[in-house]
């Protein structure tokens, strides 16, 4: 027995170290990946501190009664599959895709923490309903709500993202959101508390969590998801750590609040970047305002002047500083292959050409950087806002692809406007503004962009892969 | 029920410490990002939270052999939770390494 008592201890304090290591790793992970130096290396590093946890639990943990897990056979099958299939997805998967894929994989993680919780509900039901312990049961509900929602809204949010599902505003929403989440406590609190501990109980919280996560997510408009995955994210971490909690494990506890915590931030800090608050985001008011409101602007509008392909190619190619401002119509448009081949052309031509990148252009925060590295365009031409800010008056042509809210002049000079304040491309003080839209519908903003009426913009309108590819045309013939 | 909780706060004290320095530990590490690093710091973060994976382990390998209902819910957990975990850390890297090759060698 002693014999034995001494390999537990043994194998104990080696999977405790392995768990110590996973949590360094995340941390540092975490911390290398947001310097752009490190940042491939901590996510390596973070992998390899998951693979180290990972077997660690598989040949070391030990249950209540000493024994080692068993069911390896499940369990390798489980994690072939799964890794197979995660491999492949991502490795096929689009760059500009790539937001959704984010959404797809947060909810697998959201429903793991859901069924974990189901199997220990069953567990506690089946076997010692009389012993259990409220901490445990809270901790169980808790980790299954939290993981149910992060479920349910990021596969919404994919829906949203891959436009398999339409926004959809729906009548008294924010009522029917706090009834069910109001439904969600009181039956927690119910059974936690000892009053209908039932496995149907338990089953009707989980139902309403879905309906509140999916209920949640429906009104927010597609540009806002980036936002919305970031914030279940942050969800997911904290269903994870309910995991730690259950298990009495330090490295799903730390892992899950890092994540908890570092996805908060990075919600905020996104939120920041639109100059928008999270309340706003999550109500949708954003979205709800749209029609009347830009139908309002439109009547005081004004003209704006078209540009043909040929005067656009003549003009850039006469300038001696081109700048391209690429936003979310040049992501949907996958063109930034062809906006790469532009610039080709154009040095060529001896124009100096770089990027204005605005911090929320694109899908994503970082979108349009993560596009146009795919493209292989240099790091050294990416600018950020304020440095391209600082040689705007020094360009002679800016050119707007698929961008409208990040150039919208309002945000500077119009203070009933819902982006004002927010920071700007201030594409105005350049020589000439070429805007590429497919339409004059407004941004997702949902407010007209009085800088398409201004007497230096010219519209080129098309969907911004077509346009380009015909002014490289254009400009190779020149 | 008060004792119930009381006792629970004090088995868990130490986790529950482990959660306040994480906290911290998290708004720290993140408040300096750049912004053209939110999308693959979003996905790297994503990637992490599969740590809940360790828990569907658990669950698993502890399920009764005959106890089908577990086994699948098990099974379907590993399965999820390991998408989590290679889908996550695969995307990231995949968008880091077009950062990567771009780098100027300042």
């Amino acid at each position: 027995m002693n014999e034995l008592f001494q390999k537990v201890l043994a194998e104990n304090s080696i999977l405790l170290f392995c768990y110590l290591i996973g949590s360094i790793t995340f941390i540092l992970g975490l911390k290398m990946l947001s310097h752009p130096a490190s940042a491939r290396k901590g996510n390596l590093v973070a992998a390899a501190g998951m693979l180290i946890a990972i077997l660690a639990t598989i040949f070391l943990y030990r249950t209540e009664n000493m024994s080692h897990l068993g069911n390896y056979a499940w369990i390798f099958g489980g994690l072939l599959v799964g890794g197979v299939i995660g491999t492949l997805a991502a490795k096929k998967v689009q760059m500009t895709a790539m937001p959704e894929m984010v959404s797809l994989f947060n909810g697998t993680g959201g429903a793991c923490a859901m069924l974990i919780s189901m199997v220990e509900f069953n567990k506690i039901m089946e076997h010692h309903p009389e012993e259990m312990h409220r901490g445990h049961l809270l901790i169980i509900v808790l980790g299954a709500v939290i993981g149910t929602v992060s479920f349910a809204g990021s596969m919404i949010a994919w829906g949203k993202l891959a436009g398999k599902i339409k926004d959809k505003t729906i009548p008294g929403a924010q009522i029917i959101n706090f009834l069910l989440f109001a439904g969600i406590i009181g039956l927690s609190i119910a059974l936690v508390a000892g009053f209908a501990t039932t496995l149907p109980v338990f089953y009707a919280i989980l139902t309403l969590a879905a309906i509140y996560g999916i209920l949640f997510v429906m009104p927010i408009g597609g540009a806002d998801m980036p936002v919305v995955i970031s914030l279940l994210n942050s969800f997911t971490g904290v269903a994870a750590a309910f995991g730690g909690f259950l298990y009495d494990n330090p490295v799903m506890l730390t892992g899950g609040i890092l994540v908890g915590s570092a996805g908060t931030i990075l919600t905020i800090l996104m939120c920041n970047a639109m100059n928008r608050s999270l309340k706003n985001v999550l109500l949708g008011s954003f979205g709800g305002a749209k029609p009347g409101a830009a139908g309002a602007a439109k009547e005081g509008g004004g003209t704006y002047k078209e540009i043909s392909m040929n005067d656009t190619a003549t003009l850039m190619a006469y300038a001696s500083k081109v700048l391209i401002i690429p936003g979310y119509g040049l992501a949907v448009a996958q063109a930034q292959h062809t906006c790469h081949e532009l610039e080709k052309v154009l040095e060529e031509k001896g124009v100096e050409v770089a990027y204005g990148i605005h911090p929320v252009a694109g899908r994503m925060p970082g979108h349009m950087n993560v596009l146009l590295a795919e493209a292989d365009v240099l790091y050294e031409k990416l600018l950020e806002m304020e440095d391209a800010n600082d040689q705007m008056s020094s360009t002679n042509v800016v050119l707007i692809l698929g961008a409208n809210d990040v150039v919208n002049p309002a945000a500077k000079d119009d203070p009933s406007s819902p982006i004002y304040g927010m920071p700007i491309l201030e594409v105005e003080k350049a020589e000439h503004v070429i805007v590429n839209k497919r339409s004059m519908k407004p941004g997702y903003a949902g407010i007209e962009n009085e800088l398409f009426f201004r007497p230096k913009t010219s519209m080129l309108f098309g969907d911004a892969k077509k346009v380009l590819q015909e002014l490289v045309t254009e400009l190779k013939q020149m | 029920m008060f004792q119930e909780f009381a006792a629970f706060f004090i088995t868990n004290y130490r986790l529950i410490t482990i959660v306040i320095l994480s906290i911290f530990l998290g708004i720290e590490v993140i408040s300096r990002v750049p912004s053209v690093l939110h999308t693959p710091l979003m996905s790297g973060a994503n990637a992490i939270h599969g740590v809940v994976i360790i828990g569907a382990i658990i669950v698993m390998g502890s399920a009764e052999p005959n106890d089908f209902v577990a086994l699948i819910l098990g099974f379907l957990a590993v399965v999820l939770g390991t998408l989590n975990v290679v889908g996550g850390f695969v995307v990231t890297d995949r968008m880091l390494e077009m950062f990567g090759k771009k780098k100027p060698k300042k």
